[in-house]
């Protein structure tokens, strides 16, 4: 078949990255010709600033070379303006005069900057600071002459006004406004901006109008409207960009400010695509390179024909490439309705920050002087997290969270042989040495090359701060929300969604439909797939058992000498002695090594060989024994105390309403374990208030707790409500389990689910509103009708024994 | 004594499955990864002595269940930036049986 022609118009940063992303998904699918107007291959334009400053080379800022390109078999018209779209004959016109049909095109014109209509603005010695041959100009004038005035203090103007002034110009930045860079910074931040700048010898009109640019055969100064006059053999005119939409609009393209696209970065032509500057979706314009890679990945995936993945916008955040000069601004930093500020000033250490919050949320963060916990709120306000608890302390950043186990400390001020990662006994050197040496750019990387942060996962803020210091000022792509894992591009939530919508239901499907990058997955991905399908589709869903880590697999613990554990239910907590005999005659007959009381209330039987389990379990079974799940994402124990039955202070019988909690959910799969207990009075020596679901009696009734975690990283419980009856009891345990096992990613616990939504959103769904409480209990309770057979018993009863226990085969004995 | 021992059939082990053969020396772990290919290594990890028969096959790799390492069933290499081998042995299958080269030594207990 003969390929279709994709055409692009454009060599920039927007444009080759959707190509590079078509060739990810689809390589096969397109012949592709590149037109560039500069004469080069593809190169970073956001390390001009470096570049400029001397700091980097060419060299160092190409993405895509020539070689590149022939090495992927695509023809690059470099050096070439196209200068026509003919719609309806599919074809673009060339500078040259020549034809080039499409049957998709992809226009990816970027922007030009803006040249002010002033006298004097054409003439030489003036420059504007958008590509290449701008900085080869500004380079060649710094080498004859000596004096500079740059136009603009917002982002680019200052980056070109540090540049030349490291290459030894005197530097004037003349600005409109009392505020550098005001679109990102509050007055209080550029004002201390304006101060080091001027530290470091940048002199500073403002506020101050340009009126004209004065000079005969090459500028020798400016006028400003109060009738000052600064001398200067260059002029930058940094004030701002407008998209390249001229080329579009002669083709009868919709425009308004940028090409008009919709959420697939279509044109209103079907044909044609655009992405990067040049495009206007959804009334925004960006000029950053987050959000054009954001629809690089959607465009590209229209481009391949999978026709799923929409582009919804993008949030921005900024830093100031000024190296030495910490500065971080993202989403909206002035209040207004409903909104209220938290910030932090001293003036001694050079630190500001200024937080915006709205209903709870972080919606603007401003921060100079220290921005490590930059891509931390960057986090907070993309995920929407409801941030009211943690809210003391939200501007001190993230590691006074109260994190115990980990000090606290903020990791630039650790020396390099602190521990940071106590699974992998990783030390901070290790981590800045493999970062600088095979430099290192992402947390995964980071977590392949050093282990750090890759088992509980608990260093992981800490890794990326010292990821973000000593990367510096250096782009760091901040990626929107994570993909489930490297095999696809796709989030918890749009798999999740898409299995749902498509009525996806094996994970075959799954991958085969969203396109997975892997013939079968990786051990991350397919243990998720396996849980979402379970859990949408109940009794329904084959369980792949392949897709399982061994501990679910095998229903036992594995162990570190390759021997299994076993921990049968105690339902909670209680046992007899008839239970505690099987459990003693079961240790003795097969030779059972150690006996042990878990910190769940039951008692473990460690180091069983493989090939017992069978028999271990049908023993176990004949007393009644069943399977505690202590291998599983699953519900694990119901804690309780002795309550009223014996206690001089219960007020209920807390011992029942374990069990009977325990009995209903037993054998549930969920997204990561669940662990509940029951306390008889609030001295909760159940220790209720730690647990995913903690039930507190009081005389008046149960109180009901969620979301806490005993683990890696302490979290109380939040307070649900308050009910009357056990039967409440149950209806709202069912509610929030289910409302969990609908909604969180796989191994997210319910405490750092809780803290992503919020608890007033669980309150909506499961006390607030009483139908939906009932329909999600009774989807619970659907669900458990099918996964409340013991699987120990399944298994034992079987004969022969399931292959899986048994050796293939024994030779050479 | 021939040069290749028989150990079972393709089916006998779970698609993207392992099973384990036991020898007088060392546990040998039979893969069958996609498409039906069969792998058989030592069945210890490079690492720590993980179990590698009672990990999550994917591609053409199983990874370790005690600590994630990623070893390539072909070669028996652990995928970079991890580092180390573990010992593979040659397979044949003739007509769905699977049969493994074991050399005298891996047998030396009881052949020998
Ligand atoms: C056996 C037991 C320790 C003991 O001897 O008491 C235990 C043993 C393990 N725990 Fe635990 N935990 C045990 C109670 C706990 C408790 C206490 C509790 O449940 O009240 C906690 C803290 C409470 C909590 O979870 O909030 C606990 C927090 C963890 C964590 C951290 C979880 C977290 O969210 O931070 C892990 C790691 C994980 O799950 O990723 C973990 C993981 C493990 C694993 C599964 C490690 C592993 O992946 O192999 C251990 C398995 C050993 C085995 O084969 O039996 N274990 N573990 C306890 C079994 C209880 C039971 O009857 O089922
Ligand atoms: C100095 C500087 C510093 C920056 N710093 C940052 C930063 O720190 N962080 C950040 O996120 N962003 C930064 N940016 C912005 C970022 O570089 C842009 O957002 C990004 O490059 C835009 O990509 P694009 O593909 O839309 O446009 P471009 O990269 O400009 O690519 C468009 C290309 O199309 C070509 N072209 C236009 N018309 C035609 C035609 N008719 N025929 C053929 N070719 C044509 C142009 O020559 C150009 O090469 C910076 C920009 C500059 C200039
Ligand atoms: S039982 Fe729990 S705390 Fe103890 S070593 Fe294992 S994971 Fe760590
Ligand atoms: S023993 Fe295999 S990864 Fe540690």
């Amino acid at each position: 078949m003969k390929k279709e022609r994709l055409v692009v118009i454009g060599n920039g940063m927007a444009g080759m990255r959707t190509v590079e992303e078509l060739l990810q998904v689809a390589p096969d699918l397109y012949d592709i010709t590149v037109f560039g107007a500069e004469p080069y291959g593809n190169y970073n334009r956001i390390l001009l600033s470096p570049v400029l400053a001397g700091e980097k080379t060419l060299d160092e800022i190409m993405l895509n070379d020539l070689a590149w390109y022939t090495d992927h078999g695509i023809e690059l018209i470099a050096g070439r303006k196209v200068v026509g779209i003919d719609r309806r004959a599919h074809t673009v016109i060339d500078d040259k005069g020549a034809a080039t049909p499409y049957d998709r095109l992809l226009i990816a014109t970027g922007s030009d900057p803006v040249l002010l209509p002033l006298p004097g603005k054409d003439l030489p010695g003036v420059v504007t600071f958008r590509d290449l041959a701008d900085v080869d100009a500004m380079v060649r004038a710094c080498e004859d002459f000596t004096k500079a005035v740059v136009i603009g203090g917002g982002l680019l103007g200052l980056e070109a006004a540090n540049g030349l002034l490291k290459r030894g110009m005197a530097v004037t930045v003349v600005h409109l406004v009392d505020t550098l860079m005001e679109r990102q910074l509050d007055p209080h931040a550029g004002r201390m901006l304006q101060q080091s700048l001027e530290a470091r010898g940048l002199r500073f009109a403002l506020p101050a109008q340009t009126e004209a640019i004065l000079g005969d055969d090459r500028v020798r100064g400016v006028r400003l409207k109060d009738g000052r006059e600064i001398e200067a053999d260059l002029v930058v005119m940094a004030v701002g960009i407008r998209p390249n939409i001229a080329l579009a609009r002669s083709g009868g393209l919709h425009c308004e400010r940028g090409i008009v696209v919709g959420d697939t970065l279509q044109t209103f032509d079907p044909r044609i695509y655009a992405v990067g500057e040049c495009v206007q979706h959804r009334g925004q314009v960006y000029g950053l390179v987050a959000p054009l890679f954001d629809q690089a990945k959607v465009c590209a995936n229209h481009l391949a024909l999978l026709g799923y993945a929409i582009y919804r916008g993008s949030l921005i955040s900024t830093k100031l490439k000024v190296t030495g000069i910490d500065l971080f601004s993202a989403g909206a930093f002035q209040g207004g309705d409903g909104a209220e500020d938290i910030v932090f000033r001293d003036e001694t250490r050079g630190v500001y920050k200024k937080l915006v919050l709205h209903d709870n949320r972080l919606t603007g963060a401003v921060l100079y002087g220290d921005t490590v916990d930059g891509s931390w709120y960057f986090r907070l306000m993309r995920d929407g997290t409801d941030v009211a608890a943690l809210r003391e302390t939200l501007v001190f950043g993230q590691s006074y969270l109260g994190d115990p186990g980990h000090g606290g400390a903020s990791a630039s001020a650790l020396a390099d042989d602190a521990e940071i990662c106590g699974c992998n006994g990783v030390a901070k050197g290790t981590i800045v040495k493999a970062i600088t040496t095979n430099k290192l750019f992402t947390l995964d990387e980071v977590r392949a090359h050093t282990k750090a942060s890759s088992s509980c996962g608990s260093c992981t803020g800490l890794v990326e701060q010292i990821i973000a210091s000593t990367l510096g000022g250096e782009y760091t792509k901040t990626p929107s929300e994570k993909p489930l894992c490297p095999c696809t591009d796709h989030t918890h939530a749009e798999t999740r969604q898409t299995i749902v919508a498509q009525k996806l239901k094996t994970i075959a499907d799954v991958m085969a439909f969203m396109e997975w990058r892997t013939p079968n997955g990786c051990q991350k991905c397919r243990p998720a797939l396996n849980y979402y399908l379970l859990c949408a589709w109940p009794g329904e869903y084959v369980d792949d058992s392949q897709s399982r880590f061994i501990n679910e697999r095998a229903h036992a613990n594995i162990q570190k000498d390759g021997t299994y554990s076993v921990i049968p239910r105690m339902w909670g907590g209680i046992t007899n002695p008839k239970e505690l005999r099987a459990i003693a005659d079961v240790a003795d007959k097969f030779r059972i090594p150690t006996v042990k009381v878990t910190g769940g209330q039951r008692i473990d039987l460690l180091g069983v060989r493989k090939e017992d389990l069978p028999a271990v379990w049908r023993d176990l079974n004949a007393a009644g024994l069943v399977s505690g799940h202590a291998y599983g994402k699953a519900l694990r124990t119901v804690k309780t105390c002795v309550g009223s039955e014996w206690c001089r202070f219960g007020t209920q019988d807390s011992t029942a309403m374990g069990i009977a909690l325990e009995k209903m959910t037993w054998g549930s799969w969920t997204p990561h374990k669940v662990k509940m207990a029951v306390s008889g009075c609030p001295r909760n020596c159940a220790e209720a208030t730690i647990k995913d679901f903690g039930v507190v009696a009081v005389e008046s009734g149960w109180e009901l707790h969620v979301g806490g975690n005993g683990g890696v990283k302490v979290r109380t419980t939040e307070l649900l409500c308050k009910v009357a009856t056990p039967e409440e009891v149950m209806e709202y345990c069912g509610a929030f389990l289910q409302l969990y096992r609908e909604e969180a990613r796989y191994l997210e616990r319910t405490a750092p689910w809780l803290e992503r939504v919020g608890l007033a959103y669980v309150r909506a769904h499961v006390v607030e509103d009483a139908k939906e409480r009932k329909a999600l209990h009774a989807r619970f309770l659907f669900s458990q009708s099918f996964s409340q057979t013991d699987p120990w018993g399944e298994r034992a009863a079987e004969i022969p024994v399931r292959s899986e226990y048994a050796p293939l085969k024994v030779v050479g004995v | 004594m021939s040069k290749w021992t028989v150990v079972g059939r393709v089916e006998d082990i779970p698609p993207l499955g392992a099973r384990v053969v036991r020898t007088p020396t060392l546990d040998i772990a039979v893969f069958r990864a996609v498409g039906d290919r069969i792998f058989a290594l030592e069945d210890r990890c490079p690492h720590r002595g993980g179990p590698l028969s009672q990990g999550i096959v994917h591609g053409g790799r199983v990874t370790c269940p005690l600590h994630d390492w990623c070893i390539e069933l072909a070669a028996g290499e652990a995928v970079a930036p991890d580092q180390g081998s573990v010992r593979t042995f040659p397979v044949r299958i003739t007509d769905g049986q699977i049969e493994l080269d074991l050399d005298r030594v891996t047998l030396r207990a009881g052949a020998a």
